[in-house]
């Protein structure tokens, strides 16, 4: 392959498989979520949506939910704001999901002659972009509360924005720990990072350097606020469907849908950047670009793309465990009080993702002296 | 925001992380537990093995008890008419006035009468029973296990003598041995 064609696949391919993940994911956490709730508290989840009698464990529902939503009333109050009332859900939807681009899924791809980074879009500030897009995503929610005309939503506008906030304060302080140990703001860079060995001199090449064993402080607080940032229980004061209603009282139909599906693909971002951040992204444990390296000594190389097939498998394999876990505790735990979130979110993460970095600068200190 | 409710925890409870720690692996405890009876069930085909307490209604039963009060039926001889003779002992007895009973004389001298129509508004019954302790023939009993009978309209609920003569008596297990009766307003479109 060369020339123009290979140019474009090599610079879209990577942004198409990303596409193709995180939308099929979000669209599939809807499934996920019903089954895993059911066989968490010892029921059979849904299973009634059927082809023809085919029911494959229910996961025709989500067709099922997408039709029923696209053929409901789509309703908009009458002193709503027109453009920014349609907006908002597409604001919503957008960041949400332009905030996986620069995650990436694979190490440098070597094909035809060319050098292509698996990721959606090569960023040296990755980690600020990510960021930035998860906070756009807020502006979708306050317009959606302001656009309403309606004084419940304008509140569940005012406390999303006010969370996110929080959120956000402790997700950028807690990542400063392991920028500061891998030394980029690149994801890949640190996603390459956090294959070399931890405590080389310690303990070999037996452990590797993952960001959950450098900063397991960073990782539960970076885990608790990007909980946050998705808006989903137990940090669901913005929506809150069963007793306070949330920003989108106001909407009906598919636009009602896409919010639901922004807090579904903010999941699968923010289990991207647990994954790329704090689980070693892509990296399989001894696998490097030649093959298997045990610390006892023993090598299997293997073919080049077997090895980045192997990757990208391992990240979406830990991508799906995080979804999972996300999933676990959505359903465990209950909600917070706006209050308890605010409190736990300012006096609890914030001060201590502070503490986490000097207490890292103090190790590093150390260790480099 | 110091309340007495927040100095009642102790300092493990007040700290949350071990807490829910516990609480996820309570949950996740279920998880697998459940998904390893899911697999038993159905991969290795092991039926005895449930993963959920769910019991699928239109499809499957819970097991009714033998005494449990359902859908009345009358009671047939064996040539096929109502055992009933007519006698109104359980119109007389019904709290809620909800059997109409109209006589008719029987062609065999040896039976006193027979019922010429048999009604019961069951939008009125409220499943006492009584009808069936006065019965001097046991002729309307109370073991259909039918439970479901429902009616766009109050004429719908009018359950008639030929509706309550066709119906049978329940399973052993108590699920029901004969259809719903479906009232004339709720026919399939």
């Amino acid at each position: 392959m060369s020339g123009v064609a290979g140019d474009l696949l090599a610079r879209f391919g990577p942004v198409a498989f990303a596409m193709f993940v995180v939308l099929n994911l979000g669209g599939i956490l809807t499934w996920v979520e019903r089954k895993q709730s059911a066989i968490m508290q010892d029921r059979i989840g849904a299973n009634r949506a059927s082809i023809f009698g085919i029911r494959v464990l229910g996961l025709l529902h989500p067709v099922a939910d997408a039709i029923k939503m696209l053929t409901k009333e789509d309703f908009m109050p009458a002193h709503a704001d027109r453009l920014l009332f349609k907006l908002a859900p597409f604001v919503s939807v957008f960041f949400a999901f332009a905030a996986f681009a620069s995650i990436p899924f694979g190490d440098m791809l070597r094909i035809g002659g060319r050098e292509i980074e698996l990721q959606a879009v090569t960023l040296n500030v990755g980690i600020l972009y990510v960021l930035a897009m998860l906070s756009m995503g807020v502006y979708g929610l306050m317009m959606a509360g302001w656009a309403s005309a309606n004084n419940y939503a304008l509140l569940g506008g005012q406390r999303a924005a006010a969370l996110m906030i929080t959120a956000e304060v402790a997700i950028g302080a807690s990542i400063m720990g392991v920028v500061m140990v891998y030394g980029s703001l690149n994801m890949q860079d640190i996603a390459r990072a956090q294959g070399q060995p931890l405590l080389p001199h310690l303990l070999g090449d037996w452990v590797p350097a993952w960001g959950i064993l450098t900063q397991p402080l960073a990782f539960v607080l970076f885990l608790t606020a990007g909980i946050a940032a998705t808006k989903r229980i137990p940090f669901d004061t913005p929506e809150g469907e069963s007793e306070i209603i949330g920003y989108f009282v106001e909407y009906s139909g598919m636009k009602f849908g896409m919010f639901a599906m922004a807090d579904f693909l903010e999941t699968v971002v923010v289990a991207g950047m647990t994954t790329a951040l704090f689980l070693g992204g892509w990296q399989v444990p001894y696998l490097q670009a030649a093959g298997l390296v045990f610390p006892w000594g023993a090598t299997v190389s293997l073919p080049h793309l077997l090895v980045t097939a192997l990757q990208v498998g391992a990240f979406l394999f830990k991508v799906v465990v995080m979804i999972w876990l996300l999933m676990l505790i959505r359903w465990t735990l209950p909600r917070f009080r706006y209050d308890q979130a605010m409190r736990l979110g300012w006096m609890g993460l914030f001060p201590l993702s502070i503490l986490n970095i000097v207490i890292t600068g103090l190790v590093l200190l150390a260790v480099g002296s | 925001m110091e309340s007495g409710h927040s100095s009642r925890l102790s300092l493990r409870q007040r700290f949350y992380l071990l807490e829910v720690l516990t609480g996820l692996g309570i949950t996740a405890h279920h998880f697998f537990t459940n998904m390893w009876r899911h697999t038993l069930h159905t991969v290795l085909g092991v039926k005895s093995a449930r993963g959920a307490v769910t019991i699928q209604y239109p499809d499957e039963r819970r097991p009714y008890a033998p005494r449990l009060r359902s859908l009345h039926r009358l009671v047939r001889r064996e040539d096929g008419s109502p055992r009933c003779v007519a006698c109104m002992m359980c119109e007389t007895v019904c709290p809620a006035h909800c059997i109409y009973i109209v006589a008719a004389e029987h062609p065999n001298p040896e039976i006193e009468k027979v019922p010429e129509r048999f009604d019961i508004d069951l939008g009125k019954c409220v499943f006492c029973g009584y009808c069936v302790e006065a019965c001097p023939e046991d002729a309307i009993r109370m073991d259909t296990g039918i439970l479901e009978f429902s009616s766009y309209s109050r004429a719908g609920m009018v359950y008639t003598k030929e509706m309550l003569l066709a119906l049978e008596s329940a399973r052993p297990d108590g699920t029901p041995a004969s259809p719903v009766p479906i009232p004339p307003d709720r026919k399939p479109r």
